[in-house]
Parts: C-alpha cells; structure tokens; sequence
C-alpha cells in the first residue's frame, strides 16, 4: 500500500514549474528583506555621496546626474548577486533545482526574474528620486528611470552567468565584479548617454532603442551561458 | 530497469573508480559500499546526471539517461549530503517548494500530514534555521513519503537521525520496494531494510 498523502500528486508542466521557482525565490527575498534593503541603503548612498563630493554647482551636477546613477546602479546590482546562486549552491537546492525536469535555461531564467524584481524594480522606482538631487528636468529623470528599467535586466542576466561561473570559488565575490563589470559598460554608456542627449534636448530615442535591443539579446542569450555554466560549476 | 554500463569517474587527477557495470531489476535495493573516499557519492551524483562520467553510459528502461535527461529526471528522486532545506522557510514550505520543483506539487494538507508522520508535526510553523540537524534531515525525507518516482538515489540518508526515524525510513524503503521501486543508497552504518532483492555495489578494490 502506498502512502495516502500520495493521491493529491498532480504532475506540472514547465510553466507551472517556472511559476513555482519564481514564487519561492521572491518568498525567500521576502524573509531576507533585509539584504534587498542594504542593497537600495547601498544605492541612495553611493548616489548621494557624489554631490558632498564635488560641490554643489547645478551645472556640473546636473552634467554629472545620468553617470553617477548608472554607476551607482551597476555597484548595487552587482552587491546583490552573490546571493543568487550561492545560497542555494551551500544548503544543496541548487542540486534539487538542476534535477528539476525544468529545463536548465527556464531555471536560470526564473532565478533572473526573482533577482530582477528584488532589486531592478526598486533601483528603477529610486532612480528618478536620487537624480532630482542632480537637478535633471523633467526629461532627464523619465529617460532616466526608463534607462534604469530597460538596462537593469540586462544587469542581472549578464551578472548571473559571472555568478554561475564563479559558484564555489573562493573570493568568488570579486572575481564577479572582475568579470562582469566590464561587459556592463555597454550598458552603462547608454544609459548615461541617453540622459545625457535627453538634457542636451537631442531625444534619447536611440539610446533607448539601443538598450532595449541589448536586453533582448541578452534575453535569449544568457539564459544558455547561466546553465552551461551552473553545469560547469557543479560537476 | 537501471543499467550501469562500464562507468568510470574522474575526480581531479585521480581516477576513483572504473568499469562499474550492473544491471538492476525494479523492487531491487543496491546499498553502494566502500572506504570514505572511494567514490559513493561521486556514483550517486554521477547516476542522478549531476555530472559527467569520464566513460562509460547510465540506461533507464532502456534510454540513454543523458541524452533522455528530462524523461530521467522526471523518474528520479536525489538526496545528498546537503538536504536541500531553506533556512527562512518553515517545513511545510520546504516541502511543497521541493516536491513542487520536482514536478510533484502537492497540497498543503498532503505536506502536513507526511511531516506528521516523519514527527515533525510540532515543529509546521517554525523556520527549518532554528530545527536541529536531525530534525533538518527529516524535512528533507519527507520527500520520501510523497513521491511517486520508482528511482531513489540517498546518500547517507541515515546520518543526524534516532533510531526511530532511522526505523520509519527503512520502513518507506521497504514499501518503496514493494511497490516496484528501487533505491541505491550510501550508509556506514548497517540498517535492515524489508527488500526482496538486495544487493551490494562494492566501490575501491580495484
């Protein structure tokens, strides 16, 4: 006789799967809010400490606003993702999550999406906040978080395969920011770039455009690169 | 049908094992052995698909499990030395994520009732960081109670555990068995399970 909690077994397919990954990552950031909330503490400060450091001329801040944000956003998205495979990789459900028939792209997708809601989704709604300190218009603040929401997935798919490479290493951590920080300078380029023409009055349509080109690449892209690496990692 | 053929397992520089063949017939109960450090959790991991044989194949009724992988997976149930427990969720939520990942989602009451039975029921609403390692490891074989995959592969299931779960878990082994199942499992310590066919995979004497 088998067991009677048995009867109630429902076999799911990969959308069902997905949704459940996605539901108990964003769980698991709910009981940890306190990380996702240093991560933004991180953010406003670094954002904030610009304007104590180079004085407080409207022209040369309002210059400086769309860099410094973007920097500040890349540094925090970068602080958040040592908890995206390392957690799971020490207490072993990372090896429960790779032998889900989920297939292994979908897994790191899932596990992008929940890092993207804890952290791009905030960095977005705090970016215009933090770049009226730099005295950008109108203009300027909504190219701004528009950059922020294009460019931000870009951030955590691209830092999730550097994550998923360096799983298990010692100094892991710094070899991340090693490996991704410079493929994140497109991203950076653009975005800053696209406040930049948006104050100038040039229009920012086509570094908007270029960033949303960019997250669809990597869209398709990373997600293959995170689980040829997450294999790599736990053989 | 699970067939071993000529497998072979390279770890670093070191080759800990080579030429494993066997073939096992569902209901058969294969207890891996050997000296620490001869490879019993490289052969599980390396059956489950958690990494690559250096040589040699693993057929599941007759399938090539890496070229079939989700149709293996779907058959396979794996239980390391790590249990696979979140700390910030309680045991409930550890074991409708779990079962729910494996393509087994199961309803809250089926959850409470299998950590019921592994002894746990005093323990629903706690977070799994404040339970003891024991108590841990039997959130994590909860599992056990609400599968139905015909594969299990445990390694070291036994450890942190009384000697009455150790006895509740021989007896899900017993019944897997019976109801046509198979189990390899890695243990030191020798514990009787109920099973027709029992046989052992001796690791580290060539």
């Amino acid at each position: 006789m088998r067991e009677p909690a048995q009867a109630d077994v429902v076999l799911a397919g990969d959308g069902t799967l997905f949704l459940g990954l996605l539901r108990r990552d964003l769980l698991l950031v709910y009981r940890r809010r306190a990380d996702a909330v240093t991560v933004l503490v991180f953010f406003s400060i670094v954002v904030s400490l610009f304007p104590l450091g180079v004085g407080a001329d409207p022209n040369l801040l309002r210059l400086l606003g769309g860099g410094v944000v973007w920097v500040a956003a890349l540094l925090a998205s970068l602080l958040s993702l040592n908890r995206l495979f390392a957690a799971d990789h020490a207490d072993g459900t990372l090896e429960q999550i790779l032998l889900s028939p989920l297939p292994l792209p979908l897994t790191a997708l899932a596990k992008v999406t929940a890092h993207w809601i804890a952290t791009g989704i905030p960095l977005t709604l705090m970016a215009p906040v933090l770049g009226m300190q730099f005295g950008l218009d109108g203009d300027g603040l909504l190219v701004l978080s528009a950059g922020v929401l294009l460019g931000t997935p870009v951030l955590s798919l691209v830092g999730a395969v550097g994550a998923a490479l360096t799983l298990g290493l010692r100094g892991g951590n710094l070899l991340v920011a090693l490996l991704i920080l410079p493929l994140n300078i497109p991203v950076l380029i653009l975005g800053a770039g696209a406040v930049d023409a948006a104050q100038s009055g040039l229009g920012a349509g086509a570094h908007l455009s270029l960033l949303g080109a960019l997250l669809v690449g990597t869209l398709v892209g990373a997600p293959f690169a995170v689980a040829a690496a997450l294999r790599i990692s736990l053989d | 049908m699970l067939e071993l053929k000529s497998l072979a397992c390279v770890r670093g520089e070191r080759r800990l094992f080579s030429g494993i063949s066997a073939r096992y017939a569902p209901g058969t109960l294969v207890r891996v052995c050997g000296d620490n450090g001869t490879g019993k959790t490289s052969l599980l991991r390396l059956v489950a698909g958690l990494s690559e044989p250096a040589a040699g194949q693993i057929l599941w009724q007759g399938q090539d499990s890496q070229r079939e992988r989700a149709a293996f997976q779907r058959d396979l149930v794996y239980l390391g030395h790590a249990s696979g427990i979140k700390d910030e969720l309680d045991p409930v939520e550890n074991l409708m994520a779990s079962s729910a990942l494996a393509a087994e989602g199961i309803e809250i009451g089926a959850a409470r009732q299998a950590l019921g039975e592994m002894g746990l029921g005093e323990r629903l609403a706690l977070e799994c960081k404040v339970l003891s390692a024991g108590q841990r490891r039997r959130v994590a074989l909860a599992r056990l109670l609400v599968t139905r995959k015909p594969l299990w592969l445990l390694d070291e299931p036994f450890n942190a555990l009384d000697p009455q779960a150790v006895e509740r878990l021989a007896d899900t082994v017993g019944r897997h068995l019976a109801a046509g199942g198979m189990c390899l499992y890695t243990t030191h310590q020798p514990v009787p399970i109920r099973a027709t066919q029992s046989v052992e995979l001796r690791l580290g004497r060539n």
